[in-house]
This record gives structure tokens, C-alpha cells and sequence, in this order.
């Protein structure tokens, strides 16, 4: 690969100035004409059955314009598997169910004819821990599954489970075994932008939905699916993303509050917003699942990992969402981090009446790297070893299939296990730092760098449309959401076609013009879009040349004309102006086209507008306009055995931490954090640093302070002074973030997919380095000031 | 119950019949389509709303409307100089990644420029409390912090000159 220019540069985000300056439109900013507010009301009990709504009160208030329920609205089927309903009939299964919602031309009044509607419940006995949902005789939260067949029990019906090797034999040989048990709680995403969407019917009654969604185009089929169930089939729907506020997996589903929208929209006539105040959102948006994780691993004496066995409940709340594949990439690390030969995973998800579950930022990584890196310590411990050496002896290498069917290509685990250990100076701190209650701790991550195909098409489509100005509208499928995505397709395409960045224009969010995307999510956003982005430039420069061989030189011919006539003294070179130049003749870089064979000549150049004009304005003329649809070679796993190759390549990295414990307050303090990454290519060197910090806030918050409390499924912390996510004097320690360059051959450029992983390894590195510092070992996050008084209690 | 309020707003005189119970946040989105000032929580824990009430940086959803009578209120949209140029701090968030979803950037950026105006060359540790109001989810407050700063230093060089 030649020189790049601007791809690795520090070039500043495209969309910063108008979000800066207040210019940028998020939902909340968004008006359509004569539109209405739209309000939802939520269930009052866990579990309940609905014997009456009262709607009438609300119906008679002024201003309302439609009230809706379960009863007076065509039954629509959402979820992963088609378990949960828009409003629902019959019964409740958690507090944040929607039972009737109304529409108003203003939201004070939308807000009082809430308060009016009257709904009468009978309670019925909840279940709230998914162990006890296992039980025999627990209440069951579905009597029927969406087939209406009946249910016996309240575990999800999506398995997972691997195998390989045989783990029984592997236990009885192995030299040292740490068996250890570790829970995550509810983490909520926490975006600054609430979610909302305005939906609004045109006169053919197409839908049009502006929405806060990562996967417009999955929208639109559940969207056509919901108007098919509304007696609308064959009507289409066109979503449209506006500016997201952050998004971390919240737009990984569609949601009951759109549809609701859509419900109201057709309903009344008029365009109806949503948008979700703080509180709703907590209540009612799906949070990160917990987890409890049973796990046990071995080695033979020179620390050779044997096998691993890991047992997952996930407490999957009342209705089903994507959220039930993330065992399918908590089973890459579980299955395939450190080399080793004899794995048994298995994860049952359980219904409870608790709020139900969705991804968040890591699709289930944290949870499973928390129970992994926490364990390899002790795994460590119990053979004497340094936790760093037994990391290294069994690290990842490069050009290896993992028992899982994964097919590492390039990997920096090493390099990453390395640059922690030098600037966190661990050979001289691990294990030393006890009188001052000081520790150091790392752990590693092993994540989906190729994008992960958990449907059927992995793909994503870019569109590039040259105008004559020169100019590249890059029409793409995914979605920005703040991590940067813009800015890399930006640079790739720029780098790719020959253009400068400025010249540039990406475009997404719109399912009517821009190409289908499976959605921005697995990191995939800037892999896989620079990959189709890098395919369609081919594309475009083979038209490009061909144009410049018949335009090139006449082009010449005329400018220098031109010159000539300015400035009588210039000397027209000899040339053949009418020489037909071979395609293959040109190469085109930062706008200008040229000869190949000339490169410096200052005479043979055209800009590329010229050309696009050249070829246009003419009798017969054309224009440029390519297209190409990148799915990266990577696999389903095979429903029996879940083995395949998930993603084109893999993430890996390490993170360290070191702390210190205040041992009269429990309070940790984290002096310092390294995270190295082996990110591929570094794309753009200002955003791949945002998404790393970012990360590492979010998984500082996971480790220590984040935890959505509830009390028999309802949420006891819903707002920021008690859910605790870090603020700036939080973040106050330095964070070194090294970026470890393997250039993989299917990433564009090289890059890898680096959206997630920052906080994959955040919580178990410093849970780690506490254990280094003061010999406890939590394994319920959040590390608390609390449970660390409570456990260096017992310990005395 | 409604009221006439009069103030400057970003360097104009303005006045608007308000109803009383509204905080300045919806009078300044929904009466004046400033709505680059944002609500993150309406609750005052997460600074997405803040602006300047006579220099001094406030929550404006939780600010009573009819307070800022007789006042004058600068919101993102008035830092912005003539012919769409950034004033320093808008500029280096935008030079130095402090900006990602931008939905916390109005606030930050509010809640810096007083920052500045109070202490023209702070210290990181000064940066981060004035900042301990303002909650960004997406940055992890680094180039944040990293913005402030060069913007301080590019205000002062300007002022040099
Ligand atoms: S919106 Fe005012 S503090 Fe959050
Ligand atoms: S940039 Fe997204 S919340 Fe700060």
C-alpha cells in the first residue's frame, strides 16, 4: 500500500462544528407540522392482570386527540422472538409494560390525561431472581409461547451451549484448578439524548418514522410487519435517523414507545412524537443484563491452561430482545481467550418480572471478561505464578483456529500483555505495594474485530455519488452515533478514491436513500463500511480513468491554451494532444489526475472536476455514480454446536490499572491505567482515542460506581444523582492509551472494529489490582466502599 | 398564570409572555428555538442545559423562567461570532475531540466559557470540578479537559497580541 495520506492523521470530526456550535438536530429538536405528544402509561405492578381501563376521563380532557390500549389497537408482536406486544391485553410482566398511551397536542396535557386514565389490576405473585424462576412451581411469566403453545417453565427459549474437548478428564489431570463465582448487576446505558421518535402517516399511509435507532434498516422490516398487523400490508416504512445523543445498544431493538407512536399516528392523522423524560428511560429502556457465572479453570504445573468451565444464568426480565444472542459472543472470549484445549460453556436465560434486557456496549463481553480475568488471578494464586506470566504463557498467537471454530489472523496479544506490564512498571509493583495498600492488576479482551454476523446478512452497502464539483456524497447504511463513524468512512473514502477528506460528504440514516446496513453494532461500523467504501472508490476510479482517457489530454491542450494566451512567453511543450491515453495510464490522488509516468510533471495535471465536467456536460454525456455491498467473510455459528468463525477478524487487548485502597473507607482511588489495544490500523487518531477513554469511563463506572438498583422489579435509582456514572473529577487519573498496529489483511486499511472493547477488561483489571493491593477479592460488581470494609473484615 | 418577562438574550433585547411555572430551558427551546440548549435529565444532575445567567453558569431546567427578568442570558447559540465563526472554546472542542455525541458539548462548553471568564488559566484539577456538573457519557472527559485548556492558552495568546 502507497503512502497514506490521510488515513492515521489526528483530522477532526466532520460533524463537531455543528454540534458545537447547538446546531446539530436530535430528536428532541425535531417539530413536524402540526404534531402531536404522545404519552405512555405504564404499568403500576410487576405482575398483574389487567381487569378494566378506564379511559374516558382522558378521552373527555381537552387538547387529547387519541387515547389507545391493548383492546382498541390491532395486536402487534415485537422482540427477538415475538414474546412482548406494543400495549399489552391481559397481563402485566414488569413495571415498565405499556398499557394505554394517548396523544395531545401538548405535552402538559398529554401528561394530565395519563394521570386520568383508570386501570384496575388483580396482583398476581412475581418472581424476581432467575434462580427462583427455575424452580419448580415458580409463577410462570408466560403461560404460552408466541405460538400460543403452552409453557412449563420460565427459561428462554434460545440455548447456548459449547463443548470442546472433555473438561471432566481435563479437571482430573490438571495440576492447579481456582474455582471462583462472579455477578454482574443492571447496567443502564445512560445516553445524554433520551430516546424519542416522531412517526407520522403520508397519504398513501406509508409510514415515516424519525427515530433513534443503530439499525434503521431492521426497523423498517419490524415497522412493515407492524403496519401489515394494523391491516396496512404492502405499505412501506421510511426511517429516518436524526443526530443520536449516544446510544451504547439501546437502538439495537425497536421499541414499544414507537410503536406506540405509529398506533397514534395512524390513529389521529398527525405527526405524534415520544420522547422519553430521564426517569422513563431508565424505567423503560432495557439495560445491560446481569449475570452469575459459575466458573472453573486449570493448568497443568508449567501453567498451561487444561480447560475452562463456565456456567451463565442470565436474568433475561419479561420479554425477549436481541439481548438473548450476547452468549453468542460472551462464548468468543469464553471459548477461545488464552489457548485452551478442553471448554465447557452453557447459559441458560430466565424470564423474570424484572425489566427486560437488552446489549449494551460490549454485547456481553464485560460480563464474561469479569468472571474470565477475575479467575485467571486466582488461577495464578493457586499455581503460584504471576498473574502476568500465566497471561503470557497462554496468550493468543497470530494465525491460529481456536477450538470454537475462530480464526485468529493477526493478533498483538502479546505486544498488548507487554506494553501494560512496561508502563505500569508491574515487575516492580505487583505484589509490593501491601504496606501502602497500593496494587496493580490487569486483564485482557478478546473481541469481535470483523464485525459479528448474528443475522443472517452481515452486510452493508455504500453509495458514491461524484457531482461536478468534484465533490463525493459517501451514502452509507450505518449509523453515527458519536464514536466517529462519519469521520473514518470520511478519511477511508477519501484515501480510497484519491479525493481530499473536505471534498466528502457522508450521508446515512435514511432507509429511502441511503443502502441496507445490518446495523451499527459488533464494533462493525468503520470496518465494514470502510471495506464497501474502499470497493466502490475501485469502482469509481476505473469509470474515472476511463473518462480521463479520452478528456485527459485535450483537457491539457486547452489549459495550456489558455496560459498561452495569458502569457505570451510560455512555451507550449510538444505533445500529442489527440493521443487516446490507456486507462491504466492515470492515477488519481487529493483531486488531481496525472500520468503515472509522470508524477511531478506540473504540465500533465487535471483536477478531477474538469474531468467529471467534461464527461457530463456534453451530448450523451454521463456521470459518476458506483456502488458495492461489503459482507465480511465470517460465519453464523452452527445452531447444534455454535461453532464458526463469528467475525473476518479479532480484537485483542490488555488494560492495567494501579490503585489504591483507603483501608478505613474501603474508597479505591486509581492512580494510574494503561490500555493497549491492538486495534488494526488506527483510522483517525483523535477518534479512536475518544472511543478507547470513553470505554474505559464506561467500564471505570462498571467496576466502581453503576449499578440500576431494583426492588421487586422496579428501578430504585432512576436518575444520575443515584446511578452513578463518572463525572470529570471521577476521571481524575492518567489514562496511557497505546494503539498496537497488526494491519490486518480484511480490515480496511487494516483496521479492526474498536468501538466496544474499551471497557471490556476496565472492571476485572482494577478488581485485580485491588486484590493486589489489599488481598480482598470482590466478585459482585460494583466494587463498593462497602463490600471492600465488609470483606477486609472477615479477612482480618 | 402568565407574565411578560424582559431580558437580554445572547446581546438582544427580547420579551415574551411566559407561563409562570415554565423554566428557562423550555422558554428558550420552545420560545425562542434556541435549541441547542439540551435537556439531558430536566432534573439539574446533568448540566446538558446549562447557560449563563449574567455570567454565572445554571441548570436552566430547573431555572425559574420569570428569574431571569431584567437579566441577561447567554446560551451555546450566542457564542457563535459573525459569519458562523467558533468562539476559541467552541473551536478547540472541535480540534481536539472534545465533542462525540455532542449532546453534552453545549452544556460543557457553557459551563467552560465561565470557567474562563472566572480563571483564564486553570489547572487541570480546576477544569475537572467546573466541569463536575456538566455529565458526558461518551468521552471519558479526557479531550474534554484537553480542549478547555488549549482554549485557555489560544485565549490568552489572543488577548497578548
Ligand atoms: S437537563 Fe438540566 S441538569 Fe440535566
Ligand atoms: S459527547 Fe456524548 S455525552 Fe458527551
Amino acid at each position: 500500500m502507497s503512502a497514506l495520506r490521510f488515513i492515521g492523521t489526528e483530522a477532526p470530526r466532520p460533524d463537531a462544528p455543528d454540534k458545537v456550535a447547538g446546531k446539530a438536530v436530535y430528536i428532541h429538536d425535531l417539530v413536524r407540522p402540526g404534531m402531536l405528544y404522545g404519552k405512555i402509561k405504564f404499568s403500576s405492578f410487576a405482575h398483574a392482570r389487567i381487569k378494566s381501563i378506564d379511559t374516558s376521563r382522558a378521552e373527555r380532557l381537552p387538547g387529547v386527540r387519541a387515547v389507545i390500549t391493548g383492546y382498541n389497537t390491532p395486536e402487534i408482536r415485537i422482540g427477538f422472538i415475538k414474546d412482548n406486544f406494543a400495549l399489552k391485553k391481559g397481563k402485566v410482566r414488569q413495571y415498565r409494560d405499556e398499557v394505554a398511551a394517548v396523544a395531545a397536542t401538548d405535552p402538559d396535557i398529554a401528561e394530565e390525561a395519563i394521570e386520568l386514565i383508570k386501570i384496575e389490576y388483580e396482583e398476581l405473585p412475581g418472581v424476581f431472581d432467575p434462580e427462583d424462576a427455575l424452580k419448580e412451581g415458580a409463577p410462570l411469566i408466560h403461560e404460552t409461547d408466541p405460538r400460543g403453545k403452552h409453557r412449563t417453565d420460565n427459561i428462554v427459549p434460545v440455548p447456548w451451549k459449547f463443548v470442546s474437548g472433555d473438561v471432566e478428564k481435563a479437571k482430573s489431570e490438571s495440576a492447579h484448578i481456582a474455582e471462583g463465582y462472579f455477578t454482574t448487576p443492571l447496567i443502564q446505558q445512560s445516553c445524554m439524548g433520551t430516546a424519542g421518535c416522531i412517526a407520522e402517516f403520508d397519504l398513501q399511509n406509508n409510514l415515516l418514522i424519525h427515530t433513534k435507532t443503530q439499525i434503521p434498516f431492521l426497523a423498517q422490516n419490524d415497522f412493515n410487519r407492524a403496519l401489515a398487523a394494523m391491516g396496512l400490508k404492502g405499505k412501506n416504512t421510511r426511517v429516518v435517523v436524526p443526530t443520536l445523543g449516544g446510544s451504547f445498544g439501546t437502538g439495537l431493538d425497536t421499541h414499544g414507545y414507537e410503536y406506540i407512536s405509529i398506533l397514534l399516528a395512524y390513529k389521529t392523522g398527525r405527526p405524534v412524537k415520544i420522547v422519553l423524560n430521564r426517569e422513563e428511560e431508565f424505567a423503560s429502556l432495557s439495560p445491560r443484563q446481569p449475570t452469575r457465572t459459575w466458573i472453573s479453570q486449570g493448568c497443568d504445573r508449567e501453567g498451561r491452561l487444561t480447560f475452562r468451565d463456565v456456567r451463565m444464568i442470565l436474568d433475561n426480565g419479561a420479554y425477549t430482545s436481541w439481548g438473548a444472542t450476547t452468549p453468542s459472543v460472551m462464548m468468543l472470549p469464553i471459548s477461545s481467550i488464552y489457548r485452551v484445549p478442553n471448554v465447557f460453556y452453557e447459559t441458560k436465560i430466565v424470564y423474570t418480572n424484572n425489566t427486560y434486557c437488552q446489549a449494551m456496549r460490549g454485547y456481553g463481553n464485560p460480563q464474561a471478561a469479569w468472571a474470565l480475568e477475575c479467575n485467571m488471578d486466582q488461577l495464578a494464586e493457586a499455581a503460584g505464578m504471576d498473574p502476568l506470566d500465566l497471561r503470557l504463557k497462554n496468550k493468543n498467537i497470530p494465525n491460529d483456529i481456536t477450538p470454537m471454530g475462530l480464526n485468529i489472523t493477526t493478533c498483538g496479544h502479546e505486544q498488548c500483555l507487554n506494553a501494560v506490564a512496561e508502563r505500569l512498571e508491574w515487575r516492580k509493583l505487583r505484589g509490593k505495594g501491601a504496606a501502602k495498600a497500593r496494587g496493580v492488576g490487569m486483564a485482557s479482551l478478546f473481541h469481535v474485530g470483523g464485525s459479528g454476523r448474528v443475522y443472517r446478512s452481515d452486510g452493508t452497502g455504500i453509495i458514491m455519488k461524484l457531482d461536478d464539483f468534484g465533490n463525493v456524497s459517501v451514502i452509507a447504511g450505518g449509523i453515527e452515533m458519536g464514536q466517529g463513524f462519519t469521520s473514518a468512512l470520511a478519511l477511508a473514502s477519501a484515501e480510497a478514491l484519491g479525493v481530499t477528506p473536505e471534498k466528502v460528504t457522508v450521508v446515512t440514516g435514511d432507509t429511502a436513500t441511503c443502502p441496507w446496513d445490518v446495523g451499527t453494532h459488533a464494533s462493525r461500523g468503520a470496518f465494514t463500511a470502510c471495506n464497501a467504501a474502499i470497493l466502490a472508490a475501485e469502482k469509481a476510479r476505473e469509470k474515472i480513468f476511463k473518462l480521463a482517457s479520452e478528456h485527459f489530454m485535450p483537457r491539457v491542450h486547452f489549459s495550456l491554451k489558455l496560459r498561452k494566451k495569458k502569457d505570451p512567453s510560455f512555451e507550449m511543450p510538444d505533445l500529442n494532444w489527440e493521443r487516446i491515453c490507456d486507462p491504466s495510464e492515470f492515477d488519481l490522488k487529493e483531486n488531481v489526475l496525472f500520468l503515472k509516468e509522470e508524477p511531478k510533471n506540473p504540465l500533465l495535471r487535471v483536477t478531477l472536476e474538469e474531468i467529471l465536467r467534461e464527461a457530463h456536460f456534453k451530448e450523451q454525456g454521463t456521470m459518476i455514480v458506483t456502488e458495492a455491498f461489503y459482507d465480511p467473510c465470517n460465519q453464523m455459528l452452527d445452531a447444534a454446536t455454535c461453532r464458526g468463525n463469528l467475525s473476518a477478524t479479532y480484537i485483542f487487548g490488555a488494560q492495567g490499572a494501579e490503585v489504591e485502597v483507603d483501608v478505613e473507607t474501603g474508597e479505591i482511588k486509581i492512580l494510574n491505567f494503561v490500555a493497549a489495544h491492538d486495534v488494526g490500523r488506527v483510522l483517525n487518531q483523535q477518534t479512536i482515542k475518544g472511543q478507547i477513554y470513553g470505554g474505559i469511563a464506561q467500564g471505570v463506572g462498571y467496576a466502581l460506581s453503576e449499578e440500576y438498583r431494583t426492588s421487586k422489579g422496579r428501578n430504585l435509582n432512576p436518575n444520575f444523582l443515584d446511578y452513578k456514572i463518572l463525572s470529570a473529577p471521577d476521571m481524575n487519573f492518567p489514562i496511557h492509551i497505546e494503539c498496537i498496529e497488526t494491519l490486518d489483511r480484511e480490515g480496511p486499511f487494516g483496521a479492526k472494529g474498536v468501538g466496544e472493547p474499551g471497557l471490556v477488561p476496565t472492571a476485572p483489571a482494577i478488581a485485580n489490582a485491588v486484590y493486589d493491593a489489599v488481598g480482598v477479592r470482590i466478585t459482585d460488581l460494583p466494587i463498593t466502599p462497602e463490600k471492600i470494609l465488609a470483606a477486609l473484615k472477615r479477612n482480618k | 398564570m402568565k407574565k411578560v418577562l424582559s431580558f437580554v438574550l445572547n446581546g438582544h433585547e427580547v420579551s415574551a409572555e411566559i407561563e409562570s411555572h415554565k423554566m428557562l430551558l423550555q422558554v428558550l427551546r420552545e420560545e425562542f428555538q434556541l435549541t441547542g440548549t439540551k435537556e439531558g435529565c430536566g432534573q439539574g444532575e446533568c448540566g446538558a442545559c446549562t447557560v449563563l445567567v449574567d455570567g454565572i453558569p445554571v441548570d436552566s431546567c430547573i431555572y425559574p423562567s420569570f428569574e431571569v427578568d431584567g437579566k441577561s442570558v447567554t446560551t451555546i447559540e450566542g457564542l457563535l461570532g459573525e459569519g458562523n465563526v467558533l468562539h476559541p472554546i467552541q473551536a478547540a472542542f472541535v480540534a481536539h475531540g472534545g465533542v462525540q455525541c455532542g449532546f453534552c458539548t453545549p452544556g460543557m462548553i457553557m459551563s467552560s466559557k465561565a470557567l474562563l471568564d472566572e480563571t483564564p488559566m486553570p489547572t487541570v484539577q480546576e477544569v475537572r470540578n467546573a466541569l463536575a456538573g456538566n455529565l458526558c457519557r461518551c468521552t471519558g472527559y479526557v479531550q474534554i479537559v484537553d480542549s478547555v485548556l488549549s482554549a485557555a492558552e489560544k485565549i490568552q495568546a489572543e488577548i497578548k497580541q
